[in-house]
């Protein structure tokens, strides 16, 4: 309660002119005395033997029902075959094997719990007990001591005096923090432009992810998606999902007359469209394509695209619209890359301007 | 010869010339055209055009227009083809109850006679994917942990990588894929039906399409183990940390306080 909220009599200073007038008599006790703890309840054990009895054996009791819990766990783990299906009320047909070792490891815990718990209510002392407290002031001869001890040891340290090795001193410790700083260095290799490329580039093949087979323009139909990865890539490769998290491709075709972007129309083969599968706000891999809207929707953060409008963002945090590969046909009839993604895939990082 | 050539300014020898002339045509296209569009005159065939016709223009036409070639309330069916009605009839998503974001897989109101006249008058009005035999789509002997990998490249990202189903944008959804049919789930990658993209045979396989099947036989089928019990939807860690965040650290809380709420005290107060 703050001090506004008390009636101007009752402050502290109105009532101790009060007495001057006589009206009041004010009693010498302080009202605000402390009134002490409430007289100690006894427990039906700590006045009934039989009843404490009765508590300890159910303790004794819930000790040993664990310890029986815990031997069960262990002949549940020996006997039971790990691919025994077995059908329990309401849960339906689970494993054996896992229901068994955790009924009886969570009632071995439990009863261990439960019995800790009824020991502490009913047989271990619940008398109410006050500590004082005390000031955690030093006395004043002992303060007055260790300041003199301080004094005279940065005397005979001659700190103040020597001013040459007390700033040598500070510039060593100021100096010694850099190391753990510079070792902040080896936490990897800086990423130099290695978010600015991918593996695509002029004359790459786009191969189907599903078949491994190039993709000619003819097998990509409206309304179908497909993904694709450049030629030479393979998923045995050491760094093949380093390079796939940038590179991953998915393919729609779009009615040309339906591309509403022309650099989208431009960059596109008879309708068939290649985009970034990486979400450019933090970078999920992105394929929730709606084949009637064009839509694209990041399961992520909700983001979504416009494919039939350069990828623009619709909906969602993502900063900008999913990068776009130029995409031809080679002499073969197979698709091609005309060149790398002209702008970073994936999110926005710091340099990328 | 002479007595042809004699008769050759007859007043019906232009008749003639031209009888010749279309029987001639039509048996050269009847020997040279591609054996399905042969079928095309089969009688049955055409019987089953005829009674998937009088079906359409009950049952469908008000939305989908009197020729499939569609209108406000509903696209054209124009080489949507056979597996495409086989799968949108067969699974009661058409005839549509109501307009809305999505058609939501409702009871089936054709029966599979039906179904097939419809689908053979809607794949008379332009070629598109046949209806799959049971060959194409049959899962035995299929690589199952191939059509894991193919599934979560081209299906997890919707339907959930075991096919439990997610949301989409304003409404729409992936339905769940436990207790759908081999067939229609088949008929669906090859058809794309309302949002879903289709994946074609040009771009996945037929054996690819049966390894997806194999795979969801496998995780989310009849005789699929839940080893845990209690997958709470299989939606993955979100569902699961949620239940274990409310109900596992609330029963706790709850025990806590009922065992504090309870005096030890021999006089209750």
């Amino acid at each position: 309660m703050s001090s506004q909220e008390i009636p101007e009599e009752n402050l502290p200073s109105k009532q101790v002119t009060e007495p001057e007038h006589g009206s009041v008599a004010v009693a010498d006790e302080n009202p605000f005395a402390d009134p002490g703890l409430p007289p100690h309840q006894h427990r039906i054990q700590d006045i009934d033997e039989r009843a404490a009895k009765r508590s300890e054996r159910a303790i004794a009791f819930m000790f040993m029902l664990s310890m029986l819990a815990t031997v069960g766990f262990i002949a549940a783990f020996v006997t039971i075959p790990a691919d025994k299906s077995v059908f329990i009320w309401p849960i339906g047909h689970i494993s054996g094997l896992n229901f068994a070792l955790g009924m009886t490891l969570g009632l071995a815990l439990f009863c261990i719990g439960a019995g800790a718990v009824h020991w502490a209510r009913t047989l271990m002392s619940d008398v109410e007990v006050a500590d004082e407290r005390h000031p955690i002031e030093a006395e004043p001869e002992v303060r007055a001591k260790v300041m003199a001890d301080f004094k005279a040891g940065a005397e005979e340290s001659q700190f103040g005096r020597r001013k040459l090795i007390r700033n040598t001193m500070f510039g060593a410790l100021a100096l010694v923090p850099l190391s753990g700083v510079v070792l902040l260095r080896d936490l990897g290799p800086l990423p130099e432009d290695k978010l600015r490329h991918t593996k695509w580039a002029k004359g790459k093949k786009l191969v189907n992810m599903n078949t491994h087979e190039p993709l000619r323009p003819s097998d990509v139909q409206v309304g179908s998606l497909t993904f694709a990865m450049p030629e030479g890539m393979s998923e045995h490769d050491h760094d093949f999902q380093t390079q796939i998290a940038k590179a991953a491709l998915m393919i729609v075709r779009i009615q040309p007359e339906n591309i509403k972007d022309k650099r989208e129309l431009e960059w596109s083969h008879e309708g068939v469209v290649a985009y970034s599968k990486i979400c450019t706000h933090v970078g999920c891999p992105i394929s929730l394509y709606e084949q009637q809207t064009h839509h694209v929707l990041c399961p992520c953060h909700q983001s979504t695209f416009d494919l039939s409008d350069g990828a623009r963002v619709i909906f969602g945090p993502a900063g900008h619209a999913l990068p776009q590969l130029r995409i031809g046909v080679n002499e073969e009839g197979y698709l091609e890359a005309l060149g790398d993604f002209e702008e970073p895939v994936g999110p926005a990082f710091f340099e990328r301007g | 010869m002479k007595k042809l050539s004699a008769r050759r300014r007859h007043p019906l020898a232009a008749v003639v010339v031209l009888l010749l002339a279309l029987a001639a045509t039509g048996g050269l296209y009847a020997a040279f055209a591609p054996a399905d569009k042969a079928q095309a005159d089969d009688t049955a065939q055409s019987l089953a055009i005829d009674e998937g016709k009088k079906l359409y223009a009950v049952g469908c036409s008000s939305c989908h227009g009197t020729g499939g070639q569609g209108s406000s309330d509903g696209p054209s069916l124009v080489g949507v083809g056979a597996a495409a009605v086989d799968f949108q009839v067969g699974t009661g998503r058409m005839p549509l109850q109501q307009q809305g974001a999505q058609a939501p897989k409702k009871k089936v109101i054709y029966n599979q006679a039906q179904i097939d006249q419809l689908a053979a008058y809607i794949s008379s009005l332009g070629a598109g994917p046949s209806v799959p035999t049971e060959k194409q789509y049959n899962p035995d002997g299929a690589d199952i942990a191939k059509g894991g990998e193919l599934f979560r490249t081209n299906c997890a990202q919707c339907h959930n990588f075991t096919g439990e189903g997610g949301a989409l944008t304003h409404g729409k959804f992936a339905p769940s894929l436990e207790g759908v049919s081999p067939k229609h789930i088949y008929e669906a990658m090859q058809t794309g039906p309302q949002n879903m993209p289709s994946f074609p045979d040009t771009t996945m396989p037929e054996k690819e399409k049966k390894d997806i099947i194999a795979y969801l036989d496998a995780v989310n089928g009849e005789k699929t183990q839940s080893p845990g019990g209690l997958k709470l939807g299989g939606l993955g860690p979100v569902s699961e940390g949620l239940f274990g965040w409310i109900f596992g650290l609330g029963s706790l809380i709850a025990v806590a306080v009922w065992v504090a709420a309870r005096t030890a005290k021999a006089k209750k107060s």
